[in-house]
C-alpha cells in the first residue's frame, strides 16, 4: 500500500506521546492561525478560481469561522483537556475516579470542496486540540485549494505528526485500506457508504458529515419580505453549494403568491438585475455538477432566474414553483442555485412530507407563531434546526453540528470538535491497602456478603414525586 | 399472552426446516399481534420459511442450531455469508472527495428507507417505526412507566434470572445477583432519577448576532434501535442498553444471544409483558436470522460481543449510514509492578479472572511481571484460590462453568500454553476448566493469540515497566488495562503511556460498578460509551437548535449582497471570537 509508510511513521510519532503535552498542540494551533493570516490573499484567490467565490463570502466562511474556531478552542483547551473527576460509590470512596482526554491516536480527515478550507480547518483544529496525529485530504474537485493546501499547509506545522495527501478517486480507495483511529469524512452519503463501510474492517471509529435536502416550512403566518430575503441568502450563498443551504420550500399556494414577487426583489436586491454580473455571486465547481444541476431546471415552471452558461459554469438565482414531489429537482440534494417551491395545505401536511423522507442535515421553519416553529421541531428529526432563519445555526461554536441518518452521523464544531477526537477514558485508581473493603465480594459467598456489598454500591431510587 | 405460542423446546428435536419456522414464529410470538395496517408485511411470515434461501439455510441444522450460533465468535458463518459485501466496490467509489454526488439512494425505501423487500423483520421494523413516528416514546412520562415496568421485570423475575443463568452458565446466584441484578437496577434508579434534568434542552452561549434568539441542544431520540446482546452477561448487557434506548425516547428490537438458551428464553417470554408491545420487541436469532435482521435500517445499532462479528455489524450498518456503538472484548494486560502488597493483588486479580469462570470482557487476560514477582505472586494466588475456592474448585458453589461444549473445547486447548502452575484441571461433561494459572508463557503462544474468555491466567515476565509498556503498545488496544503498584507514579506511568478503552489501578473490574464513568472500547475493543448518563447520550441524537424572531431585520442586514467592506466589518464584528490573553493558556 503506497500510503502504509507514512501512516507507520505517524503512528511511531504518536506513540512517543510527542503530541501529548498542551504547550505542543497550542503551538500547532497558533500556526493554523499564521496559515490563515499569512495566506489569507491566496485562499481568496484560490476559492475565487474553483468556485468563483465572492471574496466577502470567501472570508467570512473560510477565514473568520475558522479563526472563531480556532480561538474557542485555544481559549479552553487548558479546561477541555483536564481530567474530569466524577461521582463515587460507598466502596470507592477513598479512590480516585475520572475521565482522561485520550487522543486516538492516528486520524484522517476527507474533505470537500464546497468549502474546501473551513471544512478541513475546523476537524483539523480540533484532532490537533485532542492530540492526534492527523493526515488531511483535501478535495481533489478544488484544483487550486488542494494546491495551496498541499504546499503551503505542511510548512506551519509538525511534519512528523501532521501530513496532507493529495489523492483522487483510486488513490482514496488505498488510502481508505489504512488502518486509522478515528476517520473523519466530509461528502455525500454515497461516499460516506463507503468510507464507513473501510472503516470497518478496522472497527474504526467515523463521523460522517454528510448532505440533504433541507426541507424550508414557510407557515402562512410570517413576515414576507424577511423571509424571502434569509431563504434567498442561504440558498444563494456559495451558487447553492451550502450542505446547510435550504433546498426546497414547503408552503401553501397563497404563501408561494406572496412569496415569489419578495423572492423576486431579494434577488435583485442581493444581486442587481443581472446576477450574471455581480461580484458576489459564484459559480458552479465544474462541469459536470454544472449539467447535473442544469438538468434540475426541467422540474416545475421557472418563476424566477433559469439563465445558464456552460462556459463560465453560471446558473442564474432561480426559483421554480409549482414543484411535484415526483419531480428531478425533488429527488436528489440540488446544491446549487435552484429553489423549488412544493405547495403542501397546511403544516401537517408539511410534517408528513418531511417524515417521509430521509433527514435532513437541517431543518427550517418559519412563522411569527412559535407554536408552529416548535411543532415542526418536535414532530420532526433531523440533524440541526433553525427557526425564522437559514445557515445562522453553524456559526454558533456551541451548537453541536452534524447529520441523522442520510445526513450523517457525529458532530462537531467548538467543544464537539475536540469530543469527536477525544477517547473519553474511564479511570478508577485505588489504593494498594484497605483490603477489608474488599473482603465481601470474594467467594465464598454468602447472603451477609451481598448485604454488604449491595449497600457499599446500591444506587437508590430517589422520591418519586420529584420525577413525575 | 401470545409471546409464550411456539416457544416450547420441542425445536431442539425437530428438524431444522422445522426448527427454524418454530422460531420464526418465535420471534413473531414475542411480538404484538400485528395491526390492520401492518398485517400485508407481516401476515407471510410463515411462507419465508419457504423461500429458497432462507429454504437451504434451514436445511442445515448444524448452521443453524449446534454448531454456529456463538454470537461472540460466529466468525466462519457470518464471515462467509458476508465477506463479499464487505469489500467496497470499486465502481462505487466514483465519488470518493466529491461531496455532491448523491446516488439518492437513501430515499427509495418508504419512510427513512427502512423496507427491505422480501425481509422477514421487515414488517416488525415499519411497524415499531411507525409507531416511533407517532410519538408515542417521546413523553418523560412515558419513558419513566416503561423504566419502572423494567425495574418491576427485574424485581419479579429474580429468581427466574438466577436460575436460568445457572442452568446457561452455572452462575453462582452471589455473582448473578450482583452482576445482572443489582448493577442493573443501579443503571435504572440513575437513569429514572436524573431523567428529567438529562432531557432538557441545553440552552448554549450566544454570539452578539443571536443575543436575542434562543439557541439549545435538544435531546432527541434516534428512532428505532437495534440492541444485540451477549451470552456472558445476559441479562445485564441487554437491559443496561435497553435501559437508555428507553431513556431516550427510542423504539428498540432487543435480540439476547441464542448461545443462553435459558436466559434467551426467559426474555423472550417474560420481557414483552412487561413493555409496550407497539415500542419494543424481543427477536430471537441464530446467525442466519441475525443477518437478515441487520439487513433492515436502523437509526441505531448497538452490538456486545467479538470484534469479528462488530465488523460484520458495522459493515451492515455503512449500508444504512447507522451509527453504531460496538462492546468488544481484548486481551487486557495487566501490569504487577514489584512494590506491592503480593496477597492483596493476588486476591484482586484472582477474584477479576475467575469471576463467572473468566467469562468477563474486562477480565484481566495475562500479567505482565517480573520473574520475582511471579515467583512471589503465585504461592499468594494459590492462597486465594483456596481461599474463595476450596481445595477442589469444581465442588465450589461459587464458581461457574463454560457456556457451551465449543467454547470449553476452545478454552481447554489453550491450557497447552506454558507450564501449569496452579489448576489445570477439565471435565467435558459439566464445561468444568479449574481456575488456572500458566507461568513461562511466550508471546507466542496459543493463550496470547486471542482473547481467553475463560479462567486461565497466563503470566508473562518482563523486566520492568517500560517493557511492561512496550509490549502493551505492541498489541491491539485493550478494553482496559491493569497496573497494580504502591507507587501511584508507576500506575500513572502505565495510564499515560499506553491507550485503552478504561483503566483500573490497583483493582479489577471495579471501573465498572461506577455509574459515572463511561465505559467502552477503542481499537479492536470496541467503539463508543456507556452506562449512567453516556448511555442516555448514546441513544440521544444532540439536534443543535437555533429559534431567532421574524423581526429585527437590520441586523442582518450587513450579511446580505451586495456586499462591502464595511458590511464585511460589521459582520466581524458581530460575530468574531476573540482569543483570550494568552498568559492565562501557557
Amino acid at each position: 500500500n503506497p500510503y502504509a509508510g507514512l501512516v507507520s511513521h505517524l503512528r511511531a510519532a504518536w506513540l512517543s506521546g510527542k503530541t501529548r503535552p498542551m504547550e505542543y498542540r497550542v503551538a500547532q494551533l497558533e500556526a493554523l492561525g499564521r496559515f490563515l493570516d499569512e495566506k489569507k490573499q491566496e485562499i481568496l484567490e484560490a476559492t475565487a478560481l474553483d468556485l468563483g467565490k465572492p471574496s466577502f463570502e470567501a472570508y467570512f466562511t473560510e477565514i473568520l469561522l475558522c479563526k472563531n474556531e480556532l480561538n474557542d478552542t485555544l481559549n479552553n483547551l487548558s479546561h477541555w483537556m483536564k481530567d474530569e473527576h466524577v461521582c463515587k460509590n460507598l466502596a470507592t470512596q477513598l479512590d480516585s475516579a475520572f475521565i482522561r482526554k485520550d487522543p486516538y491516536g492516528v486520524v484522517l480527515i476527507i474533505a470537500p470542496w464546497n468549502y474546501p478550507i473551513h471544512l478541513f480547518l475546523v476537524p483539523l483544529i480540533g484532532a490537533i486540540a485532542a492530540g492526534n496525529c492527523v493526515i488531511i485530504k483535501p478535495s481533489e474537485i478544488a484544483k487550486n485549494t488542494e494546491k495551496l493546501v498541499a504546499e503551503t499547509l505542511t510548512c506551519y506545522l509538525d511534519s512528523d505528526c501532521f501530513a496532507v495527501v493529495t489523492a483522487g478517486v483510486p488513490e482514496t480507495t488505498k488510502l481508505l485500506e489504512n488502518k486509522f483511529d478515528y476517520i473523519f469524512f466530509t461528502g455525500s452519503p454515497s461516499v460516506g457508504r463507503i468510507v464507513m463501510t473501510a472503516a470497518a474492517k478496522h472497527l474504526t471509529p467515523v463521523t460522517l458529515e454528510l448532505g440533504g435536502k433541507n426541507p424550508c416550512y414557510v407557515s402562512d403566518n410570517c413576515d414576507v419580505h424577511n423571509v424571502a430575503r434569509r431563504v434567498a441568502w442561504g440558498r444563494f450563498f456559495n451558487a447553492g453549494q451550502t450542505c446547510v443551504a435550504p433546498d426546497y420550500v414547503l408552503c401553501s399556494l397563497e404563501m408561494q403568491e406572496k412569496l415569489m414577487p419578495a423572492l423576486r426583489e431579494a434577488i435583485t436586491e442581493f444581486y442587481g438585475s443581472n446576477p450574471k454580473e455581480s461580484p458576489d455571486f459564484g459559480r458552479i465547481i465544474g462541469d459536470k455538477q454544472f449539467r447535473r444541476i442544469r438538468a434540475l431546471l426541467c422540474s416545475g415552471r421557472v418563476a424566477i432566474g433559469g439563465q445558464t452558461d456552460e462556459k463560465e459554469r453560471y446558473i442564474a438565482p432561480t426559483v421554480l414553483a409549482d414543484v411535484q414531489p415526483s419531480d428531478p429537482a425533488m429527488q436528489e440534494e440540488i446544491f446549487g442555485p435552484i429553489l423549488p417551491i412544493v405547495v403542501v395545505a397546511n403544516m401537517d401536511e408539511a410534517i408528513d412530507f418531511i417524515n417521509a423522507r430521509p433527514r435532513p442535515l437541517v431543518l427550517y421553519a418559519f412563522s411569527c407563531d412559535s407554536k408552529v416553529v416548535n411543532q415542526v421541531l418536535e414532530r420532526t428529526s433531523s440533524g440541526g434546526f433553525c427557526g425564522n432563519d437559514t445557515l445562522m445555526h453553524m456559526m454558533l461554536t456551541s451548537l453541536p453540528f452534524g447529520g441523522i441518518g442520510n445526513s450523517g452521523l457525529g458532530m462537531y464544531h467548538g467543544k464537539f470538535t475536540f469530543n469527536t477526537f477525544t477517547h473519553h477514558r474511564g479511570c478508577l485508581h485505588r489504593s494498594m491497602g484497605l483490603e477489608a473493603i474488599n473482603a465481601p465480594r470474594y467467594p465464598p459467598y454468602s447472603q451477609q456478603k451481598l448485604g454488604v456489598l449491595t449497600t457499599a454500591t446500591e444506587i437508590k431510587r430517589r422520591g418519586m414525586c420529584t420525577l413525575l | 399472552m401470545p409471546g409464550r405460542a411456539g416457544s416450547q423446546g420441542a425445536e431442539q428435536e425437530a428438524s431444522g426446516f422445522v426448527a427454524l419456522s418454530q422460531r420464526l414464529r418465535k420471534g413473531r410470538g414475542c411480538l404484538r399481534p400485528p395491526t390492520p395496517t401492518a398485517t400485508p408485511s407481516r401476515a407471510p411470515q410463515g411462507h419465508l420459511c419457504c423461500s429458497p434461501r432462507f429454504g437451504s439455510c434451514a436445511l442445515q441444522p448444524n448452521l443453524c442450531e449446534a454448531a454456529i450460533p456463538h454470537v461472540t465468535h460466529p466468525r466462519r458463518c457470518l464471515g462467509t455469508m458476508e465477506t463479499g459485501s464487505v469489500l467496497p466496490q470499486p465502481s462505487s467509489t466514483s465519488g470518493v472527495g466529491n461531496s455532491t454526488e448523491d446516488d439518492g439512494s437513501g430515499r427509495k425505501g418508504s419512510v427513512d428507507g427502512d423496507a427491505v423487500s422480501g425481509n422477514p423483520y421487515a414488517g416488525l421494523v415499519s411497524c415499531l417505526r411507525a409507531a416511533w413516528l407517532s410519538g408515542k416514546t417521546r413523553p418523560m412520562e412515558y419513558r419513566v412507566a416503561q423504566l419502572e415496568a423494567l425495574g418491576r421485570f427485574l424485581d419479579e423475575k429474580k429468581q427466574d434470572i438466577l436460575e436460568a443463568t445457572a442452568l446457561d452458565l452455572g452462575k453462582p446466584p452471589f455473582e448473578a445477583e450482583f452482576s445482572e441484578v443489582l448493577l442493573c437496577k443501579n443503571e435504572l434508579h440513575e437513569t429514572l432519577n436524573n431523567l428529567a434534568h438529562w432531557m432538557k434542552d441545553e440552552h448554549v452561549e450566544r454570539n452578539l448576532v443571536t443575543r436575542l434568539d434562543s439557541a439549545f441542544i435538544r435531546k432527541d431520540p434516534y428512532g428505532v434501535v437495534l440492541i444485540i446482546a451477549p451470552w456472558n452477561y445476559p441479562v445485564i448487557l441487554l437491559l443496561g442498553p435497553l435501559i437508555g434506548a428507553i431513556a431516550a425516547g427510542n423504539c428498540v428490537i432487543v435480540k439476547p444471544s441464542e448461545m443462553t438458551k435459558n436466559t434467551e428464553k426467559l426474555m423472550a417470554e417474560a420481557l414483552p409483558s412487561y413493555l409496550d408491545k407497539d415500542c419494543f420487541a424481543v427477536v430471537t436469532a441464530g446467525v442466519p436470522e441475525t443477518t437478515k435482521l441487520l439487513e433492515n435500517k436502523f437509526d441505531y445499532i448497538f452490538f456486545t460481543g467479538s470484534p469479528s462479528v462488530g465488523r460484520i455489524v458495522m459493515t451492515a450498518a455503512a449500508k444504512h449510514l447507522t451509527p453504531v456503538t460496538l462492546e468488544l472484548g481484548g486481551k487486557n494486560p495487566c501490569y504487577v509492578s514489584d512494590n506491592c502488597d503480593v496477597h492483596n493483588v493476588a486476591r484482586r486479580v484472582a477474584w477479576g479472572r475467575f469471576f463467572n469462570a473468566g467469562q468477563t470482557c474486562v477480565a484481566p487476560d495475562y500479567v505482565l511481571c517480573s520473574l520475582e514477582m511471579q515467583e512471589k505472586l503465585l504461592p499468594a494466588l494459590r492462597e486465594a484460590i483456596t481461599e474463595f475456592y476450596g481445595p477442589n474448585p469444581q465442588e465450589s458453589p461459587d464458581f461457574g462453568r463454560m457456556v457451551g461444549d465449543r467454547h470449553f473445547q476452545r478454552v481447554q486447548a489453550l491450557l497447552r500454553s506454558g507450564n501449569v502452575a496452579i489448576g489445570g484441571q477439565t471435565d467435558a461433561d459439566t464445561r468444568y476448566v479449574a481456575p488456572t494459572v500458566l507461568v513461562d508463557v511466550q508471546p507466542s503462544d496459543p493463550v496470547m493469540q486471542e482473547e481467553i474468555f475463560g479462567p486461565i491466567l497466563p503470566f508473562v515476565t518482563v523486566a520492568n515497566v517500560e517493557e511492561a509498556i512496550d509490549f502493551i503498545n505492541n498489541r491491539e488496544r485493550p478494553l482496559v488495562t491493569y497496573a497494580f503498584s504502591s507507587n501511584d507514579k508507576v500506575v500513572n506511568q502505565v495510564l499515560e503511556r499506553t491507550s485503552s478503552g478504561g483503566f483500573c489501578g490497583n483493582d479489577t473490574l471495579m471501573h465498572v460498578m461506577l455509574t459515572s464513568l463511561p465505559f467502552g472500547g477503542i481499537g479492536n475493543s470496541g467503539l463508543g460509551m456507556y452506562h449512567g448518563k453516556f448511555t442516555f447520550d448514546t441513544f440521544t441524537h444532540h439536534r443543535g437548535c437555533l429559534h431567532r424572531g421574524m423581526g429585527r431585520e437590520a441586523l442582518n442586514a450587513p450579511r446580505y449582497p451586495p456586499y462591502s467592506q464595511q458590511k464585511l466589518g460589521m459582520v466581524r464584528a458581530v460575530s468574531e471570537l476573540k482569543r483570550k490573553g494568552a498568559c492565562t493558556l501557557l
